[in-house]
């Protein structure tokens, strides 16, 4: 049956947008209902900000669910230091634009005991800089919610968790024994110590988000789209060679390349794709008839069988 | 994509211009269809929908060799990998080869796209099972057709109604080990049609499946089941509707109050029936008071109105007292507010449903206190509802729900947003319940007071079809039914005559 499109919407005068598809505007309407509802049931609510396109739709809705306000909570970026020098950038660019309250966090751990991804392995790394990280900066900032930006499409362990996951005051997560969620009545109440954290954008796969991105003109970082730039091959992973303290091993020469990212994290743990899409028209179109997942390029995921649950359980996002 | 657009020669060029603004293989002029697999433990749920997301090309390379990979060691007989592994992602599940918790999946064909829920079949994960249950539009309900109908596949079919589901389809799994019999299928079918019926469900396609080989899932099984001339799986789901638009009046369960200076105040909400234009009046509930609307802001659009789904803000002419519970709505087509009502519900944790203890209920943004009084709990054997004075876990229930402040609900039938809701309990801070309302009660005593009853003698068909409408499913336990001969009816309505 053919959809009606309700007329409803007039256009601002100063938008050049047509209106979104009932696809994209379903969406929309679930997260922003999500946003609105943990910041009015929660004390000191949190949004993950780890700059990446999920995050850059995150912001948006949460900037759209909030307006004419402000956003009526910080963003928390966990900053490991091995990010991408574009990533940093656009983060810095972001705050100033929209007036928002950023707090970044790093473990001291990284500095005192030299943790990286090379010294550590990247299942430690993780687990220290990230993991144990995330976990400080919540303790300290004393948030009840936090918002991130995971998709149920993305991995199956994700595929099962719920809208409001409910977390124990040492940030755990219970697979086993998660609340029923019914209907978009969600349970938000909690005792001290513990915590929820939301996910608005839950029921969004990857092609939604591109096609979300261009339909509302969403900055991004530049990362995003093919480039010539320099890479080093490792493990069967094309990494970016353009920081300093990446140190080349016997054997590994630099190069360049045409490439993108399809997700965005740590760089040494970040594999690009070669890819010729500049726009984003082409990056649509190179999904549509993409043969492999996005978690493909990251190494976190591939570290062993069952990788993310175990993180997730111990309080990753 | 439309045919006549490519015939025409002038817009050649702009198609060319634009290679993949319009990608084909997605058609989004709709909302996704949301469906959920149920039915017993082990009848096949999930290896469905991983061979349904196979066959329509939403498995990934990558994902396909883990599959591969994992499926070592648990191979079938036929070699194939085990679907189920697809969906089955937390490490308990791959274990025990059971699901526990339900699983959200996406994918789309050509025609349209869709959300799947797979829900656990096992018992004591009932509550994930109506968790995937309460946002779906269609259920596909799972029997192993070896085994038939189980008390398990009576509850997922009934809490299935229950939630207002009103489209179902029967596969008829694991046809494969029946050595494709016809007479089985329509065996199973036929006994599901009678459940189906006296839930009042309408519309049910029985479809025999082998999920594992995917026979008249995405591709036809007419190889091995050249008798089945019916649809496919996926046909089915291609042409189900969404949920529809719901009728009832304006609705606004206010979220929040936004007040970023003191010359704006507006009330944020998704509308959740009905629709509201600038000029409307309103009346905000509980307190009784009435405004007009003057605006509705969204962040890059200036709207001159806005329907059920719409995530809004609302600003009104006069200072009146909303707060975050109350409820915005058309002032000539209210829901009902009052202390005391009726509903159903279906108990989801270990602790049952006590009687007189008091829960926290939320419906849309509103939470309070309530005192819940079961009623009467379904027999899944025989569909009778007896009566109960507690509810165990994965009761059925019916109760009578008493509030110390004013609650405003419509009935579910009408509005499953604004008459649903959840039971918290306070102990515990656990979701206990997921109910659904089904009338306003009188404060003190019950609603079927002037005790008048009818007898109607009908012919046995048009009696089917009156017993298969929601009205009658609803209060199928104040009905007596008989089934007689016509000279034994005419006997007896002459009986009370004289
Ligand atoms: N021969 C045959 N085996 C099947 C078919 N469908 C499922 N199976 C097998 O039945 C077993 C159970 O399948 P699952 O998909 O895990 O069952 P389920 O309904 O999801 O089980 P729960 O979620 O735990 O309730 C697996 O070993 C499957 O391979 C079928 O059509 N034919
Ligand atoms: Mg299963």
């Amino acid at each position: 049956m053919p959809h009606i499109h309700p007329e409803t919407e007039l256009h601002n005068p100063q938008s050049t947008k047509p209106p979104l598809d009932p696809h994209l505007k379903a969406l929309e309407n679930e997260a922003i209902h999500i946003f609105r509802e943990v910041a009015a049931e929660f004390e000191r609510p949190v949004m993950l900000y780890s700059i990446g396109k999920d995050s850059s739709v995150l912001l948006h809705l949460a900037r759209k669910a909030f307006y004419p306000g402000r956003v009526p909570f910080p963003l928390l970026h966990v900053d490991t230091g091995w990010k991408f020098r574009e990533m940093i950038a656009f983060r810095d660019e972001m705050v100033e634009k929209y007036d928002l309250d950023l707090v970044a966090h790093t473990n001291p751990r990284g500095a005192a005991e030299n943790v990286t991804p090379f010294s550590h392995g990247s299942a430690l790394y993780t687990d220290i800089m990230k993991t144990e990280a995330l976990r400080q900066a919540l303790d300290a900032g004393q948030y009840d919610a936090a918002f991130g930006g995971a998709r149920r499409d993305e991995e199956a362990s994700r595929a099962k968790e719920r809208i409001y996951s409910f977390r124990t005051p040492d940030h755990r997560w219970d697979p086993r024994n998660q609340r029923p969620e019914l209907w978009n009545v969600y349970n938000g109440m909690i005792r001290k110590g513990e915590s929820v954290r939301a996910f608005p954008l839950s029921n969004w796969t990857e092609v939604d988000i591109w096609r979300y991105i261009q339909a509302e003109e969403i900055p991004i970082v530049p990362l995003y789209f093919a480039k010539k730039r320099p890479i080093v091959e490792r493990d069967g992973m094309m990494i970016l060679a353009e920081d300093p303290r990446l140190e080349l091993l016997p054997g590994e020469a630099k190069r360049e390349e045409v490439i993108r990212f399809r997700t965005l994290g740590c760089f040494p743990l970040t594999g690009a794709i070669r890819s010729n899409a500049t726009t984003l028209d082409d990056i649509i179109s190179e999904l549509e008839t993409a043969t492999v997942s996005e978690r493909q390029g990251r190494a976190i995921d591939r570290d062993q069988a069952g990788s993310m649950e175990k993180k997730k359980r111990e309080g990753y996002f | 994509m439309t045919a006549p657009a490519l015939a025409n020669a002038a817009l050649d060029e702009t198609a060319v211009a634009l290679p993949s603004q319009e990608p084909a293989r997605v058609a989004r002029d709709s909302r996704p269809l949301r469906l959920i697999t149920c039915g017993s433990v082990d009848d096949g749920k999930s290896t469905l929908i991983g061979r349904l997301l196979w066959d329509t090309k939403a498995v990934k390379e990558d994902q396909a060799a883990s599959l591969q990979r994992d499926s070592k060691g648990k191979q079938n007989d036929l070699g194939l990998p085990d679907f189920a592994l697809l969906l089955d992602g937390l490490q308990a599940e791959r274990e025990q080869g059971i699901t526990i918790d339900v699983a959200y999946r996406y994918f789309s064909t050509d025609k349209r796209s869709f959300i799947v829920a797979d829900t656990p079949g096992h018992e004591q994960y009932t509550r994930n099972m109506a968790t995937g249950a309460s946002t779906a539009d269609l259920a596909v309900l799972l029997v192993d057709a070896r085994v038939g109908l189980l008390e398990q596949t009576r509850r997922h079919a009934t809490i299935a109604t229950l939630m207002g589901i009103k489209q179902f389809v029967l596969a008829v799994n694991k046809i494969d080990l029946t050595d494709y019999d016809r007479s089985r299928f329509e065996q199973i079918s036929h006994e599901f049609k009678e459940l189906a019926l006296s839930l009042g469900v309408r519309q049910v396609t029985a479809i025999p499946v082998s999920a594992l080989k995917g026979e008249n899932v995405v591709y036809d099984g007419r190889a091995s089941m050249p008798w089945y001339e019916g649809p496919t799986l996926i046909e089915v789901l291609e042409l189900a509707t969404t949920r529809s638009a719901q009728t009832v009046g304006f609705r606004l369960p206010v979220q929040r109050v936004s007040r970023p200076g003191e010359s704006f105040r507006g009330y944020q909400g998704t509308v959740a029936g009905g629709s509201v234009k600038p000029g409307d009046s309103v009346v905000i509930l509980p307190s009784g008071m009435v405004a007009n609307v003057t605006k509705i802001v969204t962040f890059d659009l200036v709207r001159n109105a806005a329907v059920a789904g719409d995530a809004i803000t609302l600003v009104l002419d006069r200072q009146v007292d909303v707060s975050r519970g109350d409820m915005i709505a058309a002032i000539d087509s209210q829901p009902m507010t009052g202390l005391a009502f009726d509903a159903q519900l279906v108990a989801l944790q270990a602790e049952g449903i006590q009687p007189g203890k008091r829960y926290w209920l939320k419906s849309g943004s509103r939470r309070q206190r309530v005192q819940v009084q079961p009623i009467s709990q379904l027999d899944l054997k025989s569909g009778k509802w007896n009566h109960a004075d507690e509810l165990p876990m994965n009761a059925i229930g019916k109760v009578h729900l008493a509030f110390d402040e004013q609650a405003i609900f419509d009935a579910y039938e009408q509005n499953r947003t604004t008459g649903a809701f959840i039971l918290i309990d306070p102990d515990t801070n656990n979701t206990v319940a997921g109910g659904m309302i089904t009338a306003k009660r009188a404060a003190i005593g019950g609603i079927h007071t002037e005790d008048s009853r009818v007898i109607l003698s009908l012919p046995a068909d048009l009696a089917d079809q009156l017993m298969a409408t929601e009205i009658f499913a609803n209060r199928r336990e104040d009905a007596e039914v008989r089934r007689v001969t016509a000279a034994k009816a005419i006997e007896i309505v002459d009986a009370i005559d004289e």
